[in-house]
């Protein structure tokens, strides 16, 4: 579980972050959404420590980050699985070796004990027999799929998404977010995805944090945000006509 | 304005520190060092020889072009043909154009990364990307006095050929002109100067990629940065460093 209190983060005299409190539940899709510029990017690179919040803690199971020595930090890091909007897979190495880099880096497994594991995550992704292509030989749908394969071939605590299936097709999208689902479930994983996409927030919406203006504007899960009277989140929801009328045959149900 | 360039002076030298902080595991290292060697060392060889070879032999055509006088004798045609290739053509002016070559190259691969979260990737995990990036270059170019030795060698043979071949001057003045007045300091100082610039040429470049900020025409900007900064800082440094070791 990871607990946010009240940060705050300001860029050159600008604060785009004003004071965010969420809890993040263990085994469970953690969704941060809201516009572009509603501070969702600066609020996961705050979790993930690229940036530094100037007030506020981030408690990842008890542990303050700010309080961690950086060897600490360092351990913790190694239990972040990440997935990048752009999957940012290394140009230079096949699919095998991208998803076993950090095996390689982190672990003492020998070659064929890597190789055993990478081949199993690759599986679980359903991705194979492209285990000796290089990133750019394959579709960007089966590089979100080495990307998720990297992010938790070493076992993570936490799994941080950052627009998971920007730039692919709708089927392709919500094979990837079911992907991610369930990986958190049979892994029972903290994962925290910031998307704008209204059709991941009703496929994966346990737990649904709404940003507006550095604000944490409504909380709550994918069936409560249909209901919802709150006008900041029935303004960023409602701007589609389908989602319009999904609210309407719901709220006549 | 000398706010940024303070700045930006500061920050390359915490990069140094941060080069060298926790290092990357040895095994993965070593994989990285040698491929380095064949992306920067190896890789070079071909255009170092082009280059000095003919520039050695444009040399002795000059050098015998300006000698019209039956009084000079014909050796002093090997003679500034090794003067010109060890003290300042191979050092010098190949490093420029490996600040082009090798520079451009160290820039764009690390900012296209640093584009494309790749850098961001490697922090997330808990990697050093500094040590993980910068670190396997800087080992690569302590071959680079090898480089620098090929371009010495062949930028001589290169005015042996243009001198002899060309009728300038018999083989024999050509020779005894590489022999005459030899003061072997002259080829230390050759390899100090080459020792430091490969270490400009290992991270200035590697400055600009790893911090810019932007897209695909920003990686552009940064090489191009880079190179001239590379440049700069070469010329600067063969100017001082002459002054104290050669006078």
């Amino acid at each position: 579980m990871i607990i946010v209190k009240d940060i705050e983060k300001s860029f050159g005299g600008a604060k785009i972050l004003k004071g965010i409190t969420a809890v993040f539940e263990t085994g469970k899709t953690n969704l941060i959404i809201g516009q572009s510029g509603s501070g969702k990017t600066v609020l996961l690179k705050s979790l993930l420590g690229i940036h530094t919040p100037e007030v506020g803690t981030i408690d990842f199971d008890g542990r303050i980050y700010s309080n961690l020595t950086p060897n600490e930090k360092i351990e913790l890091r190694t239990e972040i699985g990440m997935v990048f909007q752009g999957s940012a897979l290394f140009d230079s190495m096949s699919v095998e070796d991208n998803v076993g880099f950090p095996l390689k880096m982190f672990t003492t497994k020998s070659t064929s004990e890597i190789k055993e594991r990478v081949n199993v995550v690759l599986a679980r992704v359903n991705l194979i027999n492209a285990n000796h292509k290089l990133p750019s030989e394959i579709s960007g749908g089966m590089q979100k799929r080495v990307a998720i394969a990297r992010a938790i071939v070493n076992n993570p605590k936490y799994l941080f998404c950052d627009e998971p299936n920007s730039g692919l097709d709708p089927n392709t999208a919500i094979l990837i977010d079911n992907l991610i689902m369930e990986i958190t479930e049979e892994y029972n994983i903290t994962t925290v995805i910031n998307t704008h996409d209204m059709n991941s927030v009703m496929e994966i919406g346990q737990n649904i944090l709404f940003l507006k203006n550095g604000l944490k504007a409504w909380e709550g899960t994918k069936d409560e945000i249909f209901r919802t009277d709150n006008e900041a989140i029935v303004d960023f929801v409602y701007s589609s006509n389908l989602f319009k009328k999904v609210r309407e045959a719901m709220l006549k149900e | 304005m000398l706010d940024r360039y303070l700045s930006q002076i500061g920050k390359y030298f915490l990069m140094w520190k941060q080069i060298f902080n926790k290092p990357t595991k040895w095994s993965v290292m070593k994989g990285l060092i040698l491929k380095e060697i064949d992306d920067l060392i190896i890789g070079s060889l071909g255009i170092v020889a082009f280059i000095s070879f003919f520039v050695g032999g444009v040399i002795a055509i000059q050098t015998a072009l300006n000698l019209n006088s039956p009084l000079i004798p014909k050796y002093l045609i090997g003679f500034a043909t090794r003067q010109s290739m060890i003290l300042e053509f191979a050092p010098t002016f190949i490093s420029i154009i490996m600040a082009g070559k090798m520079g451009s190259f160290i820039t764009s691969s690390i900012g296209t990364m640093r584009v494309t979260e790749q850098i961001d990737a490697l922090e997330v995990m808990g990697v050093n990307a500094l040590n993980y990036l910068v670190f396997p270059k800087l080992m690569a170019l302590l071959f680079y006095p090898f480089v620098i030795g090929i371009a010495m060698f062949l930028g001589i043979l290169g005015g042996w050929v243009a001198g002899v071949y060309g009728g300038f001057a018999p083989s024999a003045d050509f020779v005894e002109g590489l022999q005459r007045d030899l003061i072997p300091f002259h080829i230390a100082y050759a390899f100090i100067k080459t020792f430091i610039f490969a270490i400009v040429l290992a991270t200035i470049p590697a400055f600009h990629g790893f911090y810019m900020k932007g897209g695909a025409l920003e990686v552009g900007k940064a090489s191009t940065v880079a190179f001239v900064w590379t440049s700069v800082i070469i010329i600067l440094l063969n100017f001082i460093l002459t002054q104290m070791l050669l006078t």
